[in-house]
């Protein structure tokens, strides 16, 4: 049987969530399909092992529930669900993000069938059944659980995947597919507006300069802004920061906010609370800048500077501007 | 207008989580309980709306008993009428929790349903998208920012640095996350009215979802680092250059 993956574009790349949602779906059985709802980026797509890849056509933008609509179509229609002769039955699999999980839940919706989100493993048995493991209170617990259904829906935790390509690339051949629509699945669509501020977003930054409570005021943030700049990244700020309003809430790291994953994330007077740490374990390398060395971010972190940021940032940043 | 706010009793999570002896649950002996920031987010959106466009809030758990705890507290916060779907304390399923919801939705002349994005113990992004599909209403989620007209709604939300913007006809399904308002405190007035208000209770006998199962729960193992300290104060900072560069996040 066939794992379909839905495959978010940005620009002309696939985005980064999916492409750790499609080395998760290598690990269902069956062969993969990637589906998109813009021009695919082919290349890409074989490499990360994409036998096939759907191209949806006739639908503008985004628009949650005709999205679900074209997957369930994909899927061989609900009368072929049932088909016992199967061992092994069909997937669709995304990316746990915004998009991916609500496209899911409207796909689950539909055909009557469960959605696990936020998986960070799956794996088959012989049976058809699946073992699933999916992040519970925003990754700070796993579920191990056992999905049985005609089809699988999968959504895959960003932060606790990583993204590598397939050990034999696929041959990416392209479909192009009309889906039969029903009466309001386009009643919902997305307008896009350019953001406000702008720049590299938060979720896919490389580089993330954290700010806590220890920087004390929304001016305190000036030197940790030049500092992002200088380091091509963004600012990203933890919840008593938001909830004094010294920063938007766009910016919050954590539980509920964003959950980042970039190679660097550089952590001023946070104290690395368990609901901030949900939202920033998936980086790379952390460097924690504190007081107190026995901060939790401190020993989550791979490197430490113990002392007061204000001093250490500004340090910081001249020497780096000395260096350029 | 007549908002719906569906909240779900949740334990307080501190420091740590802890599990219970079998690995199947939360250890909430030591914790208190609450909702979530989203919920709480929804509620106190619930109450602006009523309080700019008249009408009222209604909130609904489904839970045990001791919801009426979390029901109260919403009451506080300027919901006027509370239903508790009462069950016998077994975790519901997404699917039998939307249908529950569904019994109460479908019956009071919404004009609004609000919930969470997703729930802060199971995380299961789905609720209120099968709710909406009961209801035959449209849905957005994920909704950061909420403008409301006569016949429709504006939701906005992030999506890669860029702003989504659904406009929705009412009667409608919104799940929102924390941001899109900074919830108040609840009044003394609020908090006395909160202890007197009757809160309606529904017996909701547990349907197991098909085809997910829970098996048992673990805590991953913690990312503890080796934390090399680099030094202290702005002495530490040309030790922390080499290793920007060695990183290569620097030239
Ligand atoms: C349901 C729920 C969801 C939550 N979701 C989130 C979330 O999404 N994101 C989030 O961040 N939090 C979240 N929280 C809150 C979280 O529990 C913590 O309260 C919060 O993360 C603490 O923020 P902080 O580290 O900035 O502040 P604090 O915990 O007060 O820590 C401040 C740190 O700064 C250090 N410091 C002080 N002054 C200086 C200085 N001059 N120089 C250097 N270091 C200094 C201190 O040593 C300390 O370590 C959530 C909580 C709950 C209950
Ligand atoms: N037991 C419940 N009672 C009331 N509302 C609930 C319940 N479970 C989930 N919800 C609502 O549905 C949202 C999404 O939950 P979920 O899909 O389980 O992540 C939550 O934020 C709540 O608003």
């Amino acid at each position: 049987m066939t794992v379909f993956c839905l495959v978010e574009v940005d620009g002309d790349a696939v985005a980064d969530a999916s492409l750790r949602a499609l080395t998760l779906a290598r690990d269902l059985p069956g062969g993969l399909a990637a589906v998109t709802f813009a021009d695919p980026p082919l290349a890409e797509l074989a490499a990360y092992g994409a036998a096939d890849v759907y191209v949806v056509s006739g639908i503008d933008g985004y628009a949650p529930q005709a999205w679900a609509r074209a997957l369930g179509g994909l899927l061989g229609g609900l009368d072929g669900l049932g088909d016992a002769a199967a061992a092994v039955p069909p997937a669709v699999v995304a990316a746990g993000t915004d998009r991916g999980n609500e496209v899911l839940a409207h796909l689950g919706a539909i055909t009557g069938l469960p959605m696990a989100a936020n998986c960070t493993a799956v794996s088959a048995s012989p049976d058809g059944a699946l073992a699933v493991v999916r992040q519970r209170w925003g990754g700070l617990l796993l579920e191990e659980a056992v999905l049985e259904a005609p089809a699988a829906l999968l959504t895959v935790a960003a932060d606790a995947v990583s993204a590598a390509p397939a050990a034999v690339p696929g041959a990416a051949a392209a479909h192009l597919v009309s889906p039969s629509l029903h009466a309001g699945d386009l009643a919902v669509r997305a307008a896009e507006e350019p953001a406000g501020a702008g720049g590299a977003s938060l979720a896919t930054a490389r580089v993330v300069v954290g700010g806590g409570r220890g920087v004390g005021s929304a001016e305190g943030f000036a030197p940790l802004d030049e500092l992002a700049a200088l380091l091509g990244g963004v600012v990203g700020v933890s919840r008593v920061v938001t909830s004094e309003g010294w920063r938007p809430h766009t910016q919050q790291v954590g539980q509920t906010g964003t959950k980042i994953t970039p190679d660097l994330y550089l952590a001023c007077g946070i104290s690395g609370a368990i609901q901030h740490i949900a939202g920033c374990s998936g980086a790379k390398h952390i460097i924690a800048i504190n007081t107190d060395p026995g901060a939790p971010m401190v020993a989550r972190a791979d490197y430490a500077v113990i002392g007061d940021l204000h001093e250490v940032v500004p340090a910081l940043v001249k020497a780096l501007r000395s260096r350029a | 207008m007549e908002v719906l706010v569906c909240v779900k009793r949740v334990p307080t999570v501190g420091g740590a989580i802890a599990l219970t002896g079998d690995g199947r649950g939360v250890d909430t002996r030591m914790s208190g309980f609450t909702i979530s920031p989203h919920e709480e987010c929804a509620v106190e959106e619930a109450v602006r709306l009523c309080e700019r466009y008249g009408g009222s809030v209604t909130v609904v758990s489904l839970g045990p008993a001791e919801a009426e705890e979390q029901l109260r507290s919403c009451l506080a916060l300027g919901a006027s009428s509370a239903v508790l779907l009462e069950t016998g304390g077994e975790e519901f399923g997404p699917m039998a929790t939307a249908a529950a919801l569904h019994s109460v939705a479908a019956s009071g002349g919404f004009d609004l349903v609000l919930l969470g994005n997703e729930a802060a113990d199971t995380g299961d992004y789905q609720v209120g998208v099968r709710l909406a599909h009961l209801l035959g209403w449209p849905v957005a989620t994920g909704v950061k920012a909420l403008s409301v007209s006569a016949a429709s709604l504006e939701a906005r939300r992030e999506y890669r640095g860029v702003t989504e913007a659904f406009s929705l006809p009412l009667p409608a399904v919104v799940t929102v996350k924390e941001g899109i308002n900074l919830p108040r405190y609840p009044s003394l007035p609020g908090r006395l009215r909160a202890k007197r208000a009757a809160v309606t209770r529904v017996p909701v006998p547990f349907t197991a979802d098909p085809g997910l199962r829970m098996t048992s729960l673990r805590v991953p193992p913690a990312a503890r680092r080796q934390a090399t300290v680099l030094g202290h104060g702005a002495d530490a900072v040309p030790a922390l250059v080499s290793v920007l560069v060695g990183l290569g996040v620097v030239s």
